[in-house]
């Protein structure tokens, strides 16, 4: 449904005096997502996630130069497909409450999205209260303003403004930051469903663990680039690169031993392998060129030493 | 709100209220008693010549003039209290007649003014933010920061040598026709002479509603909001109509109040350009030919109407944003 090749993402960015400085947020990443499956977008905060999101919506800022191949069911999208095709047939589900409009009242802005995704007011409406309902929220929600709901109730609604709008394709941002770990679950199950009714579901998070409970695919994100595309299956053991692992063995159920050292910064990015200065495989061959993403055991890894 | 934080509100608005006219009293009554006018030259005005030295001991004594300022004090606040705002020197008439004939001049134009410069202000500053960095933004900015820098009566100059006396289809002062008897005056020939002078008056207000407006717009695009409305496939006049409007509403309502103040202030200078017979050009008056009670009438009025409208200001804010409104907290 959505093929991601090779893409850049860069800003020009102009500090004091005409000094132009390029940074460089995304290089080379490759992603693709079915239909009916959830792929996990996993990487530490920085690491580019966010502008993955808008640059398939179409989204970024002016100062935003894109490079490299999107395509969705099969077409390009370009700037004008973006277009037409955002709200319409791929849907955002955003971080927080706080990308709602906070004066305008929670029904009417989700009906809006349902017009947007191209009903009439009439059945917006009621598209409308039937996801509400679908998502045990009052009727009365709708006349709520967004700084009188709940987190939790948050959640729904914005999984709800998904759902009117019929999109084919969701991309959900951190759908679990900051979240009680059963509004959490809550929250991945709806994305889980909204994968099994047939939509392409795209979750970013650095939350490997929320990921993993409904991911059927993984891909691992470093220095704005994909280090890996693994299946869920494959973690822990089958875990192909070196930063994938050390990022599993980082976590606090596991050994709990950060990841040594920092993502490069944007504008000065390493000339070969993006985590070359951190990798304790690294060999010189490594410093060379950028790796190509390969396959090995059946999942797809940026390292010329792994196996 | 809930009507017990009204009344709270109302009430410690009439507290606050009731502060500032005893300081502007006080203020106002020490100023005149220091101020080298003798309220015996005052009032007897060009007669003074012809009386001697014991008639105005006579007219002091009996004003009470040689008591201390304190009783004095009290004595003025009593009878201003009561409505005995005195008499005006200059047009022979009690002083609140002749600040409500006056600010009846003056409230027209200020109305034409206050909805002029918020409708245009307003719109131009959707304009510029909408198209931020277009030629379009900065003709715009470049007006209103050439108006803001602008003197008040420079500008009112510059209209009435262009508008009426170069093109001549605008009067060149007045509020009627000179020589027509008030009741004689059409409906057609008053706005006539109000519109140059309100024109005037609002031009000066666009210029700050304009930029407020457009920065408050460029906020509103930048935010959260907007770039999830905008990955919803609304567009730049979807996202304007649907979330712009209602949240630079809020602030633009306010300084749409809190413009009040400015206005009556230019109100002075315009009138006194164009002749207009408003409030601002009594304070002109009484200023320069010493007319003390209703210069101090004048000052009170004024204090009374400033205020009022930055605590409309206030009021709209809190009853229109549901975050206020409803949940007390911002
Ligand atoms: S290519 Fe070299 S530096 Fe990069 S991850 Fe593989 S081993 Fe490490």
């Amino acid at each position: 449904m959505l093929s991601i090749r090779q893409l850049g993402v860069s800003f020009t960015q102009y500090d004091q005096g005409l000094n132009q400085r390029q940074l460089t947020v995304i290089t080379d990443l490759d992603l693709e997502v079915q239909a009916g499956e959830v792929v996990a977008v996993v990487g530490a905060s920085g690491s580019g996630k966010s502008l993955l999101a808008h640059a398939v919506l179409g989204i970024l800022p002016d100062n935003a130069q894109v490079t490299g191949s999107l395509r969705f069911k099969g077409q390009p999208l370009t700037p004008a497909r973006c277009a037409q095709l955002r709200g319409q047939d791929i849907a955002l589900i955003p971080q927080s409450v706080g990308y709602l409009d906070p004066l305008m009242k929670v029904g009417p802005q989700v009906r809006r999205v349902a017009q947007l995704g191209g009903l009439s007011k009439a059945a917006a409406q009621t598209a409308v209260g039937r996801t509400f309902n679908r998502y045990d929220l009052l009727p009365s929600t709708q006349g709520r303003y967004p700084f009188q709901i709940s987190g939790g109730m948050a959640r729904r609604v914005l999984v709800a403004t998904a759902v009117v709008s019929q999109a084919d394709l969701v991309i959900a941002d951190e759908p679990t930051p900051g979240l009680h770990p059963e509004i959490a679950t809550e929250t991945l199950t709806h994305l889980r469903e909204l994968a099994d009714e047939g939509r392409g579901v795209m979750v970013i998070t650095h939350d490997i663990e929320a990921a993993l409970q409904i991911a059927d695919r993984v891909a691992v994100f470093y220095a704005g680039t994909t280090v890996e595309i693994a299946a869920a299956a494959d973690f822990p053991e089958r875990l192909r690169h070196p930063y994938t692992q050390a990022l599993w063995r980082s976590l606090p159920q596991n050994d709990f031993i950060p990841v040594p050292g920092h993502q490069p910064s944007p504008d000065q990015l390493p000339t070969g392998c993006l985590f070359s200065d951190r990798c304790p495989w690294f060999t010189p061959d490594c410093a060379a060129e950028r790796p190509a993403l390969r396959s090995v055991r059946g999942g797809l890894v940026r390292c010329i030493h792994a196996d | 709100m809930r009507l017990a934080d009204l009344i709270r509100f109302a009430g410690s608005r009439l507290v606050r209220l009731g502060l500032l006219l005893m300081a502007v009293s006080v203020f106002t009554f020490v100023l005149i008693s220091l101020s080298p006018i003798s309220p015996v030259n005052a009032y007897v005005g060009a007669d003074i010549m012809q009386i001697g030295p014991e008639q105005r001991q006579l007219i002091a004594e009996r004003w009470g003039l040689d008591q201390p300022m304190i009783v004095r004090f009290w004595q003025w606040l009593r009878q201003f209290v009561q409505g005995n705002w005195g008499t005006s020197l200059i047009f022979n008439q009690p002083v609140l007649s002749v600040i409500g004939q006056r600010f009846q001049a003056s409230l027209q134009m200020l109305a034409i003014a206050w909805l002029l410069s918020g409708l245009l202000g307003l719109g131009l500053g959707i304009f510029a933010g909408a198209y931020e960095g277009s030629w379009l933004d900065r003709g715009i900015r470049l007006y209103a920061y050439v108006l803001a820098s602008a003197p008040t009566f420079w500008v009112a100059l510059l209209l009435l040598i262009v508008f009426a006396v170069s093109l001549r289809i605008a009067p060149i002062c007045c509020a009627a026709p000179p020589g027509t008897l008030a009741a004689n005056v059409t409906l057609g020939q008053r706005l006539h002479h109000l519109l140059l002078p309100a024109i005037t008056l609002s031009i000066i207000g666009i210029a700050s509603i304009a930029l407020h407006t457009r920065q408050k717009l460029i906020e509103v695009l930048h935010s959260d909001y907007v770039l999830f409305a905008k990955a919803q496939g609304e567009s730049l006049a979807g996202i304007i109509r649907h979330h712009g409007l209602r949240n630079i509403l809020l602030p633009a309502i306010t300084l749409q109040f809190a413009s009040l103040s400015e206005l009556f202030g230019g109100a002075v200078l315009v009138e006194q350009v164009y002749a207009y017979p408003g409030l601002g050009e009594a304070t002109v008056q009484a200023a320069l030919r010493s007319d003390v009670p209703l210069l101090v009438g004048i000052v009170f009025f004024s204090a009374l109407f400033v205020y009022t409208g930055n605590t409309l200001a206030d009021f709209a804010y809190q009853v229109i944003d549901p975050r206020i409104r409803i949940g007390g907290e911002r």
